[in-house]
């Protein structure tokens, strides 16, 4: 994959996403996928110049991840996009649409993890 | 002050896809909006995991029927990259020309959308009818107006004939001769003009800090076009991004408006330095382990795919971040502040495609 790519965990991502922010990084996306058992990859994308540095966070599934939406307000989308389609939590997240962005609250299936029920929202 | 809660969507007059906006409007102002997405969502990154990748191609191009040749690029350069495969010199710039023609009528349709939104139809019609000639290009060279197909992974399937291409050239002549005559219509109209200027405000900073893409970036002076990056045949040809400054709705279109020129001239860089040889390189056994992460430049901004190949023929994850989910959160900066009058201008300036959004 091209551009940098630096390793994070859910104690220093905020940390490290600040200085991206202050490095002039553009905040461009995240993307997901699974990692192994219980696990989700996150790798946040940045572009400066058109060159890309990537964070990759490999982090539990059924505990909260730090949102960074504080820090980037764009992130907010995409964050509660992959509260929807993982069903990871994020907290502190500016504006939580509690896993009802795309979904409708009665939907029980985690959509991008297979065979796995959630309760439908209240 | 009383506060009064507006709902502006999902269906309205102004808005082709369902988007909702709650809008807490004080005395004629907004205050504060709040989106509400997931009327139209498809799941198509899902279909990655029962589709095959060559497959994906079709699924690709359907995110957005109007990006729909530079999805099917941007999915095909990433799977390109993944395997390996050097495409055809021939097949890149066969792929610079469909995408060009389709940056070129996804912005006249947004013009003339635009010009409807306050209220010009006449204008509206004047755009659409230019928008015609590319249309017809697409179906005559590859069979279809809209979801024109061409991409293959490694290359593509349809060549243009020299007859074909001289008839482009010709027909992209009146397309410039006509768009040229609506250029004080959009540009120096007072009535345009009165609707658009410091309509939508959103500084050079806050674009680049809130992730805008596209002309929504470009309309506030940040020159980031992916283009530059020179995937593809771009390399090759001579261009700069085309930036306007003032931040505001006027210079969005004015954006759009100048990148219709720019594509026409694309177009006859691509056909004067289009190579002979293949359309395609075969392509043989299945996308190995890896990941890709791959950026192009739609009509409505930077478009991101990332893929992950997991060794079999179906991708492991397939992830679209589309234009305009990057420009909502821009949106979501503009529109405190604004009149209630303006909120439909503003709204249709970032050119939402809300299938593209959800996928």
């Amino acid at each position: 994959m091209q551009g940098k790519i630096i390793d994070v965990t859910i104690d220093n991502i905020v940390g490290e996403v600040m200085n991206m922010k202050n490095d002039g990084q553009r905040f461009v996306t995240f993307s997901t996928y699974q990692e192994g058992e219980g696990k989700i990859g996150i790798l946040y994308h940045f572009d400066k110049d058109y060159e890309d540095t990537h964070l990759r966070l490999v982090a539990d599934m059924d505990k909260p991840i730090p949102s960074v939406s504080g820090v980037y307000f764009a992130a907010l989308l995409v964050e509660n996009e992959i509260r929807d389609q993982w069903d990871v939590k994020f907290d502190g997240l500016v504006l939580d649409f509690n896993r009802t962005l795309y979904l409708d609250p009665e939907v029980t299936q985690v959509p991008l993890v297979s065979n796995v029920k959630i309760a439908p929202k209240k | 002050m009383a506060t009064t809660v507006i709902p502006f969507g999902p269906q309205h007059p102004v808005l082709p896809e369902p988007v909702h906006l709650t809008l807490k409007v004080e005395d004629e102002i907004v205050k504060e909006a709040i989106p509400a997405l997931g009327y139209v969502h498809r799941g198509l990154e899902k279909l990655a995991e029962i589709r095959d990748y060559h497959q994906m191609i079709t699924v690709c191009e359907r995110v957005c029927g109007i990006c729909s040749m530079i999805h099917g690029t941007c999915y095909s350069q990433s799977i390109e990259e993944l395997m390996g495969i050097e495409v055809p010199a021939r097949a890149e710039m066969l792929r610079v020309i469909w995408s060009e023609l389709h940056r070129m009528h996804s912005h006249l349709l947004w013009l003339g959308l635009f010009a409807d939104a306050f209220g010009f139809e006449a204008l509206f019609m004047q755009f659409w009818k230019v928008r015609e000639r590319i249309m017809d290009i697409n179906e005559a060279t590859a069979g279809s107006r809209v979801i024109v197909s061409v991409n293959i992974i490694g290359g593509v399937r349809t060549d243009l004939s020299p007859d074909q291409l001289r008839w482009i050239l010709s027909e992209l002549e009146i397309v410039e001769k006509e768009v040229r005559e609506m250029q004080d219509t959009i540009m120096n109209d007072y009535s345009v003009k009165a609707r658009t200027v410091g309509v939508g405000y959103m500084s050079k900073d806050d674009a680049y800090i809130l992730g805008a893409a596209g002309p929504t970036l470009r309309g506030s002076g940040v020159a980031s076009d992916m283009r530059m990056l020179g995937y593809g045949a771009y390399s090759e040809l001579d261009f700069e991004p085309v930036i306007e400054t003032s931040g505001d709705c006027w210079a969005r279109s004015a954006v759009r408006f100048r990148e219709v020129g720019q594509s026409i001239d694309l177009v006859r860089q691509a056909i004067s330095k289009l190579p002979e040889g293949d359309l395609a390189a075969k392509v043989k056994g299945n996308p190995p382990e890896g990941e890709v992460y791959m950026r192009v430049e739609q009509p409505r901004g930077e478009c991101v795919y990332y893929i992950r190949g997991n060794g079999t023929k179906h991708l492991d994850r397939l992830r679209i971040r589309t234009p305009t989910f990057a420009n909502i959160p821009p949106l979501l900066h503009m529109l405190p502040g604004c009149e209630l009058a303006d909120v439909p201008v503003i709204v249709l300036a970032i050119d939402p495609c809300i299938s593209c959004t959800e996928r």
